[in-house]
């Protein structure tokens, strides 16, 4: 306990951060190891552990690098599709799921991560609201490719084609990507075991980013760029590592989604997706890692929560979406919430007046 | 001859995005906020002017102006309750709120009008010119489109550069504090700017969908998008750069999915705005903002 | 401007740095904002270990200055040499790395930050860590931290502020926030440490104070210092040379005395004089 003192404000709250996740985790096993867990419930972990992922990456944008991305589900959309390929020419010599699962990941974040990059090359010199309008473009041109993309595997190899699936002049094997109607015959090998680490492994990345000299560097960027570069931080340098960490994170976090579905199209990765991983971000707090992780199981549960009420359900989440954000942020909400505080206090103080 | 009836379909298109644009730059110049409601009010003035036409028989020009008049209190509304008690809170609070507001709008929609595709009978009833032996096809559509948009950019530019009210959103657009201080209403400047801006968007709904009749709740969210693009492609805030924006977003789309490939043709068009905007940072008529050290 | 007198760019090396290679020179120095000549013609040089001083009425252009030493601005013409090393194409953040850091006028704080990370940000280019050992926390890393926590907390004494380290930097009153400005950009190890009105808001005896640090810093860390400030008791009491700029063209140099007789100086400050 002792020790627990001694770290730093930082530290301690990054550990409960993990240790919130980890119990999570073992209540959750539990509970569908004593079969307590309904089926619809069970199926959503998976999606809910890839979009804490997302949800956490574009904070690193977002909140800790202080760039505003609307197009954060285009390199979720790189990695899946990426890594519906990548599975399907694995199957036949890597018989273990798990590891086709892990190399797809590696190669799903990898491929994101390169995205990422060329991306950021012309986006991080623009500002403001000019680079969030480019990241929305970028986002709906890679959906828009995928569209496009015809891709098929047999014993030769891959084969891709901008026309259509009958072009691919497959022998055997099988269509992977299927131009509009998106990834076909995926395996599901997405477990909710895998997922859990892979919360904890972006995670550690994204929190061991944030309390070091990179972390550091890339929020003095945030708060002060003309600053920051007084001070010999390279601009550029710092943008763009926040931003390819973000890129290859998510990309990751679209493998563990598409494999988690028989089928997956391209539209599903579309700017509303984004938006909504935005939601997440802002709702949880900017820059606050463990307010995003809570943020995002509240509001993907939600709607499942609703579902009773099935017709009106988004329309209560919009509700919800837009009072939440009056109460927190108008001024007047927050006059009346100090008013409420102050008073509550007060009480308090009174209370420890009365010893005198 | 086709190429003649692409530019013209183009210019079509084009003029309803630069009339949404102009809605958007608008409320962008005044407000400094990205209004993501905005391509939904696109859709209710739609579903105002279908209900009025379709179902209860009325002429044309009347639903036209109902859609206008409901679009406007719509946005004056909206920003009342939404958007004005975020005046001085952080810009992306205030864009998420637009994002809650714009899901409102949809999934009002969907509950009242239901999820079925409603087929929009165009507002324009008389025929389309054809020129040179029919090898040249002008719609009705189009003319009206086109026509509509000159008159609302002329409009605009006389009312913001020589009216009492237009010069006082110039001057809000520039300096909220010092145009408080000069007496000018800051929040009945900004709650006209929403209703221009609203109203525009009436029209719009009308004209995008008497070109193209199929009405639906998310009819809206593409063509917002798009013209924002337009707006952002244009140079945001400035008027005649959203016009522009807006027409040459809709040639590029069009010439785009004519010539190279109809699947990639929003692939393409905001792949020319990220270029733009590699070229020219702000946009084609934007400022440069210097930050003052 | 009849009255101008040229005085040669090397007065403003010290005795006992004559013969050294100065730290800066800068040569034709100008810059037009919109055709508009905000600074022209700025010859200055400053010796190792010099404390100079630049001043002039509001609006001369000297933190224009400033901006053009350290390319925030990018100068239209003239030169800048760092330690006999042109600067043409270095931007910002390689000038600091070159020598030069500063404070600003409207204090640019990472306000959201502790005092400590402050200190650790200015601290950046000496910390021998990457992404890697970031990310994974190699022992590169725990050392590193280490040694800029200690550095952090020595270069905070320097002001006695130690004890603020845990406080966030945006919550500092205004004299301590400037002092922390100067912290930071000592963190960066300059040769050369610009000081944008380091005595603005502070009272008579935290500027003596005040005066007492830049000496001991420049003794210390064995730097030049080139400040602006409006407080003539500080720039006459610690200048051992003073440049005087009037919109945007140098009027005077010289030492303490030999601008506070000249008359071209007073009338720049005060206005011409009618004749008795």
């Amino acid at each position: 306990m002792k020790k627990w003192k001694a770290l730093s404000p930082q530290t301690r709250s990054d550990f409960i951060t993990y240790g919130i996740v980890i119990a999570a985790f073992i209540v959750l096993r539990l509970l569908s190891a004593f079969g307590m867990l309904s089926n619809s419930l069970t199926g959503l972990l998976v999606p809910l552990c890839a979009y804490i992922i997302m949800a956490v990456s574009l904070n690193l944008t977002v909140g800790v690098l202080g760039e505003l991305s609307l197009g954060h589900a285009g390199f979720m959309s790189v990695g899946a599709f990426s890594g519906v390929i990548a599975c399907a020419g694995m199957e036949s010599f890597i018989p273990n799921p798990i590891i086709r699962l892990l190399i797809a990941v590696v190669i799903g974040g990898v491929l994101a991560g390169i995205t990422g990059f060329l991306i950021g090359i012309p986006v991080l010199r623009l500002r403001g609201d000019y680079l969030a309008i480019v990241t929305l473009a970028f986002g709906e041109i890679i959906k828009n490719i995928i569209n496009c993309l015809y891709i098929g595997i047999d014993g030769a190899g891959l084969h891709i084609s901008l026309v259509s699936s009958a072009e691919l002049g497959l022998n055997s094997g099988r269509v992977v990507i299927n131009g509009p109607v998106g990834a076909v015959g995926v395996q599901k090998i997405s477990t909710f075991t895998f997922s859990f680490v892979l919360v904890m492994i972006t995670l550690i990345v994204v929190l061991n980013i944030m309390r070091s000299r990179t972390g550091r560097a890339i929020m003095a960027v945030r708060d002060n760029r003309i600053a920051a570069e007084s001070v010999g931080i390279s601009i550029t340098k710092y943008k763009m590592i926040a931003f390819i960490t973000s890129a290859v994170l998510a990309g990751a976090a679209g493998v563990l989604f598409a494999m988690n579905y028989t089928s997956l199209s391209s539209s599903k990765f579309d700017f509303n997706q984004s938006i909504l991983i935005l939601v997440f971000v802002v709702l949880g707090g900017l820059g606050n890692i463990r307010g995003s992780i809570i943020a995002t199981v509240i509001l993907y549960l939600l709607p499942e929560i609703l579902r009773p009420i099935q017709d009106y359900r988004m329309l209560i989440y919009s509700i919800v979406l837009i009072i939440v954000m009056l109460t927190t942020n108008s001024e007047k909400a927050k006059l009346y919430i100090g008013k409420i505080k102050a008073r509550l206090t007060k009480k308090n103080a009174k209370g420890g007046e009365q010893g005198e | 001859m086709t190429f003649l009836n692409y530019l013209i379909n183009g210019i079509s298109l084009g003029s309803v995005y630069a009339i949404i644009a102009l809605g958007y730059t608008m409320v962008y110049g005044i407000a400094k906020m990205l209004n993501f409601a905005h391509g939904d009010v696109i859709m209710v003035g739609a579903y105002i002017s279908f209900i009025i036409t379709s179902k209860m028989g009325l002429p044309a020009i009347v639903s036209v102006l109902a859609a206008v008049v409901v679009c406007t209190l719509l946005g004056i509304f909206i920003e009342r309750l939404a958007y004005k008690p975020l005046r001085n809170a952080t810009s992306l609070a205030v864009l998420i709120t637009a994002i809650g507001v714009s899901y409102f709008l949809q999934n009002s929609a969907l509950l009242i009008w239901g999820s079925d595709p409603k087929s929009f009978n165009s507002i324009v009833d008389f025929d389309s010119i054809k020129l040179f032996d029919g090898q040249l096809v002008i719609t009705a559509e189009a003319i009206v489109t086109v026509c509509a948009c000159i008159i609302i950019m002329i409009a605009l530019t006389i009312f913001t550069g020589h009216t009492k009210m237009g010069k006082a959103m110039r001057a809000v657009s520039e300096d909220k504090g010092a145009a408080q201080l000069m007496g000018i209403n800051v929040n009945s400047t900004i709650s006209m700017t929403f209703a221009i801006g609203s109203a525009l968007a009436a029209i719009a709904g009308v004209l995008l969908c008497s070109a193209y009749p199929t009405l639906l709740p998310t009819t809206g969210s593409m063509p917002g998008i798009k013209a924002f693009t337009a707006a952002v492609f244009g140079g945001i805030g400035s008027i005649p750069g959203a016009m522009i924006g807006g027409i040459l977003l809709g040639v590029i789309e069009v010439f785009a999915s004519a010539y190279i490939s109809d699947k990639l043709s929003n692939a393409i068009v905001f792949g020319v705005l990220i270029i733009v905007l590699l070229v020219k940072p702000t946009g084609l008529l934007g400022r440069k903002i210097n930050e003052k050290v | 401007m009849s009255k101008y007198v040229p005085i040669p760019s090397n007065r403003m090396l010290l005795e006992r740095d004559v013969g050294k290679e100065p730290v800066l020179e800068t040569h034709h120095l100008g810059i037009d904002f919109g055709g508009l000549t905000a600074v022209d013609d700025f010859e200055l040089t400053i010796g190792k270990t010099e404390i100079a001083g630049l001043i002039g009425p509001n609006g001369a252009g000297k933190t224009t200055v400033f901006n053009l030493l350290t390319k925030v601005y990018h100068p239209t013409r003239g030169t800048i040499l760092l330690n006999g090393k042109e600067t043409t194409g270095m931007d910002t953040a390689a000038i600091n790395r070159a020598g030069i850091a500063r404070t600003f006028q409207n204090i640019r704080l990472f306000g959201a930050q502790t005092v400590e990370d402050n200190v650790k940000i200015g601290l950046h280019m000496h910390m021998k860590t990457n992404i890697w050992s970031d990310i994974f926390r190699l022992p590169s890393y725990w050392r590193e931290e280490k040694k800029a926590q200690e550095t952090a907390l020595e270069l905070l004494s320097i002001f006695d502020m130690q004890d603020l380290a845990k406080h966030q930097a945006g919550s500092l009153p205004y004299g301590a926030q400037r002092r922390l400005e100067i912290v930071r950009a000592l963190a960066t190890k300059p040769c050369l440490l610009l000081l944008d009105e380091p005595a603005a808001g502070m009272n008579p005896s935290e500027t003596a104070e005040l005066m007492d640090i830049i000496r001991k810093i420049r003794d210390d860390f064995h730097i030049a210092v080139l400040l602006i400030e409006h407080d003539m008791n500080l720039v006459m009491g610690i200048c051992e040379g003073i440049v005087v700029l009037n919109y945007g063209k140098i009027i005077a140099k010289g030492t303490p005395e030999e601008i506070q007789s000249n008359p071209v100086v007073i009338e720049a400050y005060l206005g011409k004089k009618e004749e008795a």
